[in-house]
């Protein structure tokens, strides 16, 4: 690309938005925002979730028109109504949740779309050459004749960089690319992204860890209802203050812990073996105890048997082989349902909020007795206690801060925070002894992060058993006084909280074994 | 955005049906005019036939009572996330229930006979329903496919029936005899004439109230007690189901049997009220009928009730309007209702998106913080 690099002061700009303004219905999605990215460096986007990111970002890649607003490529308005539009000018978009043919190869998938010709043959050649200069200029190697569903998910998202870089994109998008990675596979990620920038690419690095922000970017753009609330050189701020201008208030990042004091096991795991419907082992041989008063935490990349863990302890699966021992009772024996574990004390808040732990189309209130609904609280006879239960959703909500307090409200009418409050108030509030914990903070904002690890750390002290499983290692490593770290279905170690670091548990995720050295 | 654009209440339940409803009658009507016949004629007979005097109030209301049997069949199975398609076949069956009762008590007393044809009709339906709801839960048999095909196989057996064993003796059409005096659900214009009310004679019953009692009955199952909270859970999403400890395989099972039951007492309207026989193929259409009133009544029995008294008005004032027009014959009334059923049912949503967007401009911008 030439450079028109005619202004006298600052950098060559690659990309501007000026005053793009978008609207749902009554939803104010992006307010006049304006945004600038200079040529050849990483720009971060932060915001809670719903601060208008992907909406701003979908703008730019033609999912979206916005309303208003103009989009300047190289200095020069373009006319953005579809992808291809974002491609023709040069910007290129890897998704969160990617968009791979599964059993197509790299190379097929690579030529998806600008096949150039009715034959294959011709464009997968020239495709193959190009990809393969691709690979050395920027260390992107990716084995070209696989299929991509035999990929690690760190290697599909290269392909998906690749295909971007493949259709000639200056500017690269990347939302929320390390959700899915382990910490290894994101170093290595950045690493390319630092070689991208190097050679004069633009990198958009949408996402809502702060430590990436600070470890990879040059500027940063922080969001926050739909409007830009900053925009600072990396260098001149701090996580703090990151956010700090996220959420609009002052926030703790972590809480910290005081050293557990645990008591007698309140659940004991042995030899569990659970497979999945075509009969692959997903939990191979699990042992653990979980006791009174303490949280022990699962880390592992996400895919590693934690799910499928966490489903059986609960009852919603049945294990193959295995015990899992509460108050005397082997409950894979007794085959008991997730309704009968609940009356024995065992709660469980499920790692996918939408999918399973709230009905989307019912009011606060019904979902506030989702598993309680024939407790005597909630019905009597046949008949549901509509004011009993509307009341103590109520309680719920005062107590555990989940706002707009009103319990005739649709649950998805509340952000993914506040319906994450009121699915914990729900499990905790009937007491139990041991919780289940699965992604505490999953589409949850940093506001309401601090007051849900507060509420488990409290539960804790107050003499439950907690399993949190979480695939974001900073969570676990904060808030748990354990740590088992899963790999393909297996614990392959066990590190103490003073223990834990970073790498440590980053190797053990990645499959390489070792008991946690002092 | 792909999600269906949201209305406030009164749009979502008022309007936007009027707006179906409305732009149905002007197809029709075009379709009229085609025909050569004067629309605004035909409307106001078709309106006059069906409300305009006690005798069509009373042939809309009958006709209504049985779409909404069919009509809370299909909405309960629809809480429960099931596409239940074989009212018609659960109405055709429950009414062997019926009939057989009326046949075989038909000398005793209403009071016995009355409520054993209730509990016969109920449980013949719901047998009938039974089957497909299992091969649903236990094999993973689609429900839209089985109950499809039980209602061709309900309407075989009848036949079977009526020709070869319950057929009257000595006689050609496939009827049973006539039910004794004991089996007959008493006539509006009789219990209203009973209350010093002079009421037009109709086949306008008791079913009919029934009808509504089972509507009020629906509501509080559906939205009032635990059961029909486990249902809509089951129905809406069936791993947080599971989650919840709630089986979704016997809520479908259940679900399936309360449906099939509802439809079942659609014989108690036909044969018990109207027909005081069991004859040939006598749900004539209302268990799909039935499809059509719980989409336009958004499966709530409140909707149910209207959209079913809409239905039988279109049915008795497109006969009136066969009757009286030479150029438009029952055929041309198909047409209208399929046109009816068309744009309140299957196309529902084609007029929402413009209506929403047209509704907005109404609405004070939110202020900006």
């Amino acid at each position: 690309m030439s450079g028109d690099a005619g202004n006298a002061a600052g950098p060559v700009l690659a990309l501007e938005l000026r005053g793009i303004d978008k609207r749902f219905g009554t939803v104010h999605a992006n307010r006049a925002i304006s945004l600038s990215v200079a040529r050849g460096s990483v720009h971060g986007l932060v915001g809670e979730n719903g601060a208008g990111k992907s909406t701003l970002m979908n703008i730019v890649y033609g999912f979206h028109s916005a309303d208003a607003g103009e989009i300047l490529v190289n200095g020069r308005p373009v006319a953005i109504h579809a992808p291809h539009d974002a491609i023709a000018a040069g910007i290129g978009m890897v998704h969160q949740h990617f968009m791979l043919v599964e059993n197509f190869t790299v190379l097929e998938n690579v030529v998806l779309g600008v096949e150039g010709g009715q034959l294959l043959a011709g464009g997968l050649a020239r495709a193959r050459g190009e990809l393969e200069k691709l690979a050395r200029d920027y260390g992107l190697d990716v084995p070209l004749d696989e299929p991509v569903a035999d990929l690690a998910v760190g290697l599909q998202q290269r392909v998906e960089i690749l295909k971007a870089l493949y259709r000639r994109a200056e500017i690269l998008i990347l939302d929320e690319p390390t959700a899915v990675l382990t910490p290894q596979e994101a170093d290595a990620l950045f690493s390319m992204l630092r070689r991208l920038r190097d050679e004069g690419k633009s990198v958009i690095l949408v996402t809502h860890k702060l430590r990436e922000i600070m470890a990879i970017t040059d500027r940063v753009t922080v969001m926050r209802q739909g409007a830009v609330v900053g925009e600072v050189a990396t260098r001149a701020t701090s996580p703090r203050e990151l956010a700090e201008k996220m959420v609009g208030r002052a926030v703790l990042l972590s809480v910290e812990p005081t050293p557990a004091h645990p008591g007698e096991t309140l659940l004991s795991v042995r030899d569990l073996e659970v497979r999945d419907r075509l009969g692959v082992a997903r939990v191979k041989g699990v042992s653990f105890d979980l006791r009174a008063g303490e949280i022990v935490g699962i880390a592992g990349v996400s895919g590693n048997g934690q799910s499928e863990l966490l489903e059986t302890l609960a009852g919603i699966r049945q294990p193959v082989h295995g015990t899992i021992t509460m108050q005397g009772r082997d409950l894979v024996a007794e085959k008991s349902d997730p309704g009968e574990r609940r009356k024995l004390g065992l709660a469980h808040v499920p790692e996918d909020r939408l999918r399973m732990g709230v009905v989307a189309s019912f009011s606060a209130a019904a979902n506030a007795i989702l598993g309680y609904h024939n407790r005597p609280a909630y019905s009597r006879g046949p008949l549901l206690r509509t004011a009993a239960i509307n009341e103590e959703c109520a309680k719920k909500m005062e107590v555990h801060d989940v706002r707009p307090p009103i319990p005739g409200l649709r649950i998805t009418a509340f952000s993914g925070g506040n319906q994450q409050k009121l699915v914990l108030a729900r499990e905790i509030d009937c007491d139990p002894r041991v919780l289940l914990v699965g992604q505490p903070t999953r589409g949850v904002d940093i506001g309401a992060i601090e007051f849900i690890h507060r509420r488990l750390v409290a539960l804790r002290d107050a003499g439950k058993a907690l399993l949190v499983v979480s695939v974001e290692l900073d969570e676990i490593i904060g808030l748990a006084d354990r740590i088992l770290v899963m790999n393909g279905g297996e614990i392959v170690g066990e590190v103490a909280r003073v223990d834990a670091t970073e790498e440590k548990i980053g190797l053990m995720m990645a499959g390489v074994k070792g008991e946690g050295h002092t | 955005m792909s999600a269906a654009a949201k209305l406030p209440r009164w749009a979502e339940f008022g309007l936007l049906p009027l707006i179906n409803l409305a732009v149905a009658l002007a197809l029709s009507g075009a379709i009229v005019r085609l025909l050569g016949e004067n629309p605004w004629t035909a409307l106001k007979l078709m309106s006059a036939g069906s409300l305009g005097s006690q005798e069509g109030i009373g042939y809309t209301l009958y006709y209504a009572t049985n779409f909404i049997f069919t009509g809370l069949a299909v909405a309960v199975a629809y809480h429960a996330g099931l596409f239940n398609i074989g009212a018609e076949g659960q109405a055709y069956v429950g009414g062997l229930g019926v009939g057989l009762v009326a046949l075989w008590l038909g000398g005793s007393h209403p009071l016995v006979v009355l409520p054993l044809s209730i509990l016969a009709g109920a449980v013949f339906g719901a047998a009938w329903a039974f089957l497909p709801a299992w091969l649903q839960a236990r094999r993973g048999s689609h429900i839209v496919i089985t109950t499809i095909m039980f209602n061709f196989i309900a309407s075989a057996l009848m036949t079977y029936l009526l020709v070869n064993v319950l057929i009257k003796p000595g006689q050609q059409s496939p009827e049973s005899r006539e039910f004794g005096p004991g089996a007959i659900m008493p006539a509006a214009s009789d219990l209203l004439g009973r209350l010093g009310i002079t009421f037009a004679a109709s086949p306008l019953n008791l079913a009919f109230f029934l009808a509504l009692v089972a509507a009020a009955g629906v509501w509080v199952f559906i939205w009032q007690t635990r059961w029909g909270y486990a249902l809509r859970v089951a129905g809406e999403n069936a791993a947080a189901a599971v989650y919840a400890g709630i089986a979704p395989s016997r809520i479908m099972i259940g679900s399936m049997l309360l449906s099939g039951a509802l439809a079942g007492c659609l014989g108690l309207n036909e044969l018990l009220g109207s027909q005081h026989r069991i004859l040939i193929d006598f749900p004539g259409g209302a268990g799909f009928v039935g499809i059509a009133v719980a989409l336009m009544g958004r499966n709530h029995p409140v909707g149910i009730v209207i959209a079913s008294v809409l239905f039988g008005a279109l049915y008795q004032g497109g006969s009136q309007l066969s009757f009286d027009l030479p150029k438009i014959n029952r055929d041309m009334v198909v047409v209208i209702q399929g046109l009816v059923i068309l744009l309140c049912g299957a196309m529902e949503n084609l007029f929402r998106a413009p209506l929403a967007s047209w509704l907005l401009r109404f609405q004070r911008p939110e202020p900006t913080p």
